[in-house]
């Protein structure tokens, strides 16, 4: 919007605005549902937890990730040194930031396939967009977690 | 400030040609929206994915048979009431009406049957896991065929023994059997089969299964055909030249559908449906007893025998990802229902799970003011349209059906 323009003196001045100005609301609400993820979004598929102390790296079964099917991928843990992180307690959850929603599913860690790296199964993202991941571990050092963004 | 006003004109004029310029010509999509109409076109949808809880799902012979049994009126308990009473061929396999007659009447609406060997759910609520097992309900339910296992499985035993052995191997001997008897329905059914050994209610359900099985086969070769939706997607994505394919309102229509109306949101990809369940604030129908939705659904799933875990499934302990990894509880599972596909939309008034909304014309006004949920909480929000968007919505859902035809003809 052109906040920069002089003040104008007679409210009439302004009346050319008006078509630009539903131009503007309606592209912008073309936007909603199509709002890009933030764009400083750090889609980044290897995070450290939230008090440092792991670091998650999701790896998934294709690319790009598709949406409405269930999914089974890996997880990969280490401790902040590199060291893979064994025989961990971890959990998965997620949503849609923008839509407030969750999962459409109950994914759960299936398999610990050693080296501290972990099957997730029934994974699934029911539409494109926006997606976070939750990654909790729990391992001899505490409990802590990531958050991952996917863009579907 | 009279010069002012005439280039305030000019700048108007301009201002509103060249947003009629994009409504009324070839509109110019951005790239996320090119994408996103991509993504809903039939030519997406991926070729038909294996049930493994069905070993005969691809025999065509199952097929055959399963036809001849979904138009089949002896499996009934009055000799009336086939699968296809409710399911009309000409119509998209459902019937146009608010709820369902068969021996007495449903408490929800008949749902069209093209596509949905897609469906991880089926039924409003997703109380059964695969087509074969939905198939079962109908036929124990004393609204619709009123009939039970043991009487569908002499039917079998009479009527189709030579293309049933051809199909599951031969049908055991029931000449000992009761007329009926089931874990469900009359006294008299529950009591026969308390009556039963445990060998003789395994041989009766594997029948019963089969049958579902059978059906399932036929049901899968029902899928949705292209539409003038289709064509235009198609167009766009190749770089063709997309003129006439669609009206202007119409066009306008989609903008309204992938935008600001939200509508993706729930029926995306190739089949409009997310295949999930929501509550859409749908008011309840005047009448029919509470009627909560998916929250009800899930304990229902997990107790059916039939299920694809059960030990009539043909499912290996790998399959059954979406029963195993289900949703099972929350507050937003309350009066959530399946978002319906919405292809061959237009021709199937009227709409909702009980056939709440009776025109196309309610269901945009019903998104556009987003009501309360009787029960649960709404996920919608109101979408402040105008009229001319409504309309315009509205003309848009048509482009969803086959060009000059209403049914899908397996
Ligand atoms: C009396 C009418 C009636 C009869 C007979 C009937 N149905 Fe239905 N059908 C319905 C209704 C109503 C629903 C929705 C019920 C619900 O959600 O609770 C439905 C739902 C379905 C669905 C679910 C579609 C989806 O998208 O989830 C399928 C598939 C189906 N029926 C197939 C059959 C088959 C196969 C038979 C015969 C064995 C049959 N129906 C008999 C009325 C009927
Ligand atoms: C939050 C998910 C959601 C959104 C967003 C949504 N729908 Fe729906 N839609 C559903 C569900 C769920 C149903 C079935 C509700 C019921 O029966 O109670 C439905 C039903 C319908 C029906 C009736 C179909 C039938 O066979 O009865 C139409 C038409 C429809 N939606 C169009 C739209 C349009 C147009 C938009 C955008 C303005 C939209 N929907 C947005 C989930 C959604």
């Amino acid at each position: 919007m052109p906040k920069s323009s002089p003040a104008p003196k007679s409210p009439l001045r302004l009346l050319w605005l008006l078509p630009v100005l539903l131009i503007g609301v309606g592209g912008f609400k073309v936007a909603a549902m199509l709002q890009p993820p933030p764009s400083d979004l750090d889609l980044s598929l290897t995070q450290a937890t939230e008090q440092g102390l792991y670091i998650g790296t999701l790896e998934p079964s294709a690319s790009p990730i598709p949406v409405g099917q269930i999914l089974t991928w890996t997880v990969a843990v280490t401790l902040p040194d590199g060291q893979p992180l064994e025989h961990a307690d971890l959990s998965i959850d997620g949503g849609m930031p923008q839509h407030g929603h969750g999962l459409p599913t109950e994914p759960q860690v299936t398999e610990d396939l050693g080296g501290g790296r972990y099957r997730v199964e029934g994974l699934k993202f029911n539409m494109p967009g926006w997606w976070t991941i939750k990654l909790s571990v729990s391992a001899a050092a505490g409990t802590d977690s990531a958050t991952f963004n996917l863009s579907l | 400030m009279r010069a002012s006003l005439v280039v305030g004109g000019v700048l108007a004029a301009t201002a509103l040609a060249g947003w009629s310029w994009f409504t009324l010509s070839s509109p110019v999509w951005s790239p996320a929206e090119t994408k996103l109409i991509a993504s809903l076109s039939l030519s997406t949808l991926p070729p038909l994915p294996p049930d493994p809880s069905n070993a005969v799902g691809d025999d065509p012979a199952a097929a055959a048979l399963g036809r001849a049994l979904f138009f089949d009126t002896r499996l009934s308990g009055n000799g009336q009431v086939a699968c296809a009473s409710c399911h009309l061929p000409d119509k998209q396999f459902q019937d146009g009406t608010p709820l369902a007659s068969g021996m007495g009447q449903t408490n929800r609406r008949t749902m069209p049957i093209a596509g949905t060997a897609y469906n991880p759910w089926l039924f409003w609520d997703g109380r059964r896991d695969s087509q074969w097992s939905q198939a079962l309900g109908p036929l124990e339910s004393a609204v619709e065929h009123g009939t039970d296992r043991t009487q569908v499985a002499h039917v079998i035993a009479a009527a189709y023994a030579v293309d049933y052995e051809a199909v599951f191997g031969a049908v055991p001997d029931l000449s000992n059997l009761a007329e009926h008897a089931s874990p469900l329905g009359s006294d008299a059914a529950r009591a026969s089969w308390a009556a039963l050994s445990e060998a003789e209610r395994d041989a009766i359900n594997r029948i019963f299964a089969n049958v579902g099985k059978a059906i399932a086969a036929f049901e899968r070769t029902i899928l949705p055909q292209p539409t003038r939706f289709d064509a235009y997607a198609d167009a766009l994505t190749a770089g063709h030249d997309t003129t006439g394919l669609l009206t202007p309102t119409e066009l306008e229509g989609l903008r309204l559908f992938v935008g600001k109306g939200e509508c993706t949101k729930c029926h995306n990809g190739p089949l409009l449906t997310d295949q999930h369940f929501h509550n859409t604030g749908v008011p309840a129908a005047p009448g029919l007893p509470a009627d909560s939705g998916r929250i009800d659904a899930i304990a229902q799933v997990l107790a059916d025998p039939f299920n694809c875990l059960g030990i009539y499934s043909d499912a290996g302990p790998t399959d059954c990802a979406e029963l195993r990894y289900m949703d099972r509880e929350g507050h937003d599972l309350v009066r959530a229902y399946k978002s319906p596909s919405l292809r061959g939309v237009t021709e199937r008034a009227p709409f909702m799970h009980a056939g709440q909304l009776g025109t196309l014309a309610a269901v945009v006004r019903h998104y556009n003011e987003a009501p309360a949920a009787p029960a649960g909480h709404s996920e919608l929000e109101p979408l402040a349209m105008s009229e001319a968007e409504l309309a315009a919505l509205e003309a848009f859902l048509g482009t969803l059906s086959e060009a000059g035809s209403e049914g899908n003809q397996p």
